[in-house]
């Protein structure tokens, strides 16, 4: 058990230096689910399944998608024909 | 005995003042607020002078590195700053943690009266099986108001930020039906099919055992919100609107606070804590136990559920 928690403990160090270091945003926002999603099983670990169904489901769930439909507002995602339809605007 | 009051006399009342501003007939700003619109912006040639002046000026005095001492001062200095910075912030949070007692001591000042009655005689006194939905449901039930408060308002105040009028919403629909409705996405939506009662269930099931098992208001709240933003991003606003319209968010989301209000002060009005408690705490390990925890549970649950939906709702397409 001490070799799990030492193994989740190190992921969770880390995605948060991943998640401050990533160049995209996205990305940024993937590693941030992913330390929920550790988050909460270690909160499970500590015996405390209140925080860690909490967790899941605000930390993993909600937070997230409220992050992507920000980036989305803001044009910081771009979907694969967009992109190639800007690159064409562009060449006009 | 009533009476008849003519419509002149009836105009004066307060209550018709009352019922004409619920109804948003008159508005209480209109004569006696001073409103002027904003001038609308002039281009002379007297401004675009004024403009590219003062972006010349800045442009030589702040951005031209070799006059700007400042500036190179400040990038030299910055990195070594930061770093600075960042070794004393790590070094004083370590300094700090390594005077907390260690994991699991028995005698750590966390371990004082406070937490050992919660655990002896909560079971006792508030008849939920679940010490921590006891405890916060029914000894800290003010703080647990409160912070369903902070959800109300922060609710409302994305609402004022991000809230679209809903004319304006339905032309843009008009033009482009597919700005806010999603691809039809088999998988998506075959996926969402299937998911979505279980997790509805789910949440309920959270929401009216909390004080049974893990989890309570919030927990379930959350995850039936999570449920309709998977709803909404697979189905669209358009199927979503004929069960969660903002009529149905308005009246759901009021009512949970005040009945949340409503049954919490009645519940410290007639005796909280130690004191002579009348309302009948059920046998331990049943649903329909513990009180007040169940109804406030439910109170939270809706409130949560309501504010996780509006805020992916108001963020995505700034209305219900």
């Amino acid at each position: 058990m001490t070799v799990f928690n030492a193994i989740l403990l190190i992921f969770l160090v880390i995605c948060a230096i991943g998640a401050s270091f990533s160049r995209s945003l996205l990305n940024s926002i993937l590693i941030f689910m992913s330390y929920s999603l550790v988050m909460s099983i270690i909160w499970i670990l500590l015996e405390s399944p209140d925080l860690a169904i909490t967790e899941a489901a605000v930390g993993a769930g909600v937070t997230t998608v409220l992050f992507v439909v920000t980036l989305k507002k803001i044009h910081a995602i771009m979907k694969n024909e967009d992109a190639e339809e800007e690159k064409e605007r562009e060449n006009e | 005995m009533s009476r008849k009051v003519p419509e002149e006399q009836y105009r004066k009342t307060i209550s018709y003042r009352f019922k004409t501003w619920l109804d948003g007939v008159r508005d209480p700003f209109l004569d006696t607020v001073e409103m002027r619109p904003q001038p609308e912006f002039e281009e002379t040639a007297e401004t675009v002078a004024r403009r590219e002046r003062d972006r010349e000026r800045i442009r030589d005095r702040v951005y031209d590195l070799e006059k700007n001492r400042l500036v190179v001062f400040f990038s030299r200095i910055y990195r070594v700053m930061a770093v600075i910075f960042c070794v004393f912030l790590v070094v004083m949070l370590l300094f700090a943690v390594s005077w907390l007692p260690t994991f699991g001591e028995a005698d750590k000042p966390v371990n004082n009266e406070v937490s050992a009655r919660y655990l002896e005689e909560g079971l006792q006194e508030t008849g939920a099986v679940n010490a921590v939905t006891g405890m916060i449901l029914t000894y800290r039930a003010f703080d647990t108001f409160g912070e369903t408060n902070v959800l109300f308002i922060a609710a409302s105040c994305v609402m004022v930020l991000l809230m679209v009028d809903e004319a304006v919403l339905k032309k843009q629909e008009k033009k482009n039906d597919r700005q806010f409705e999603p691809k039809n996405d088999v998988i998506l939506q075959w996926s969402a099919f299937i998911l979505c009662p279980v997790i509805f269930i789910f949440g309920i099931y959270v929401i009216l055992n909390g004080h049974l098992s893990p989890g309570g208001g919030f927990s379930g709240g959350a995850i039936m919100g999570a449920g309709l933003i998977l709803y909404v991003s697979a189905f669209g606003f358009k199927k979503t609107q004929r069960f969660f319209n903002e009529k149905v968010y308005k009246v759901a989301k009021i009512t949970s606070l005040i009945m949340y209000g409503l049954i919490g002060s009645y519940f410290y009005i007639t005796g909280a804590n130690g004191l002579e408690n009348h309302i009948p705490l059920g046998i331990p390990g049943h649903i329909l136990s513990s009180g007040i925890i169940l109804p406030i549970n439910i109170c939270v649950g809706i409130e949560v559920t309501c504010t996780m939906y509006a805020f992916y709702a108001l963020f995505r397409r700034g209305g219900l």
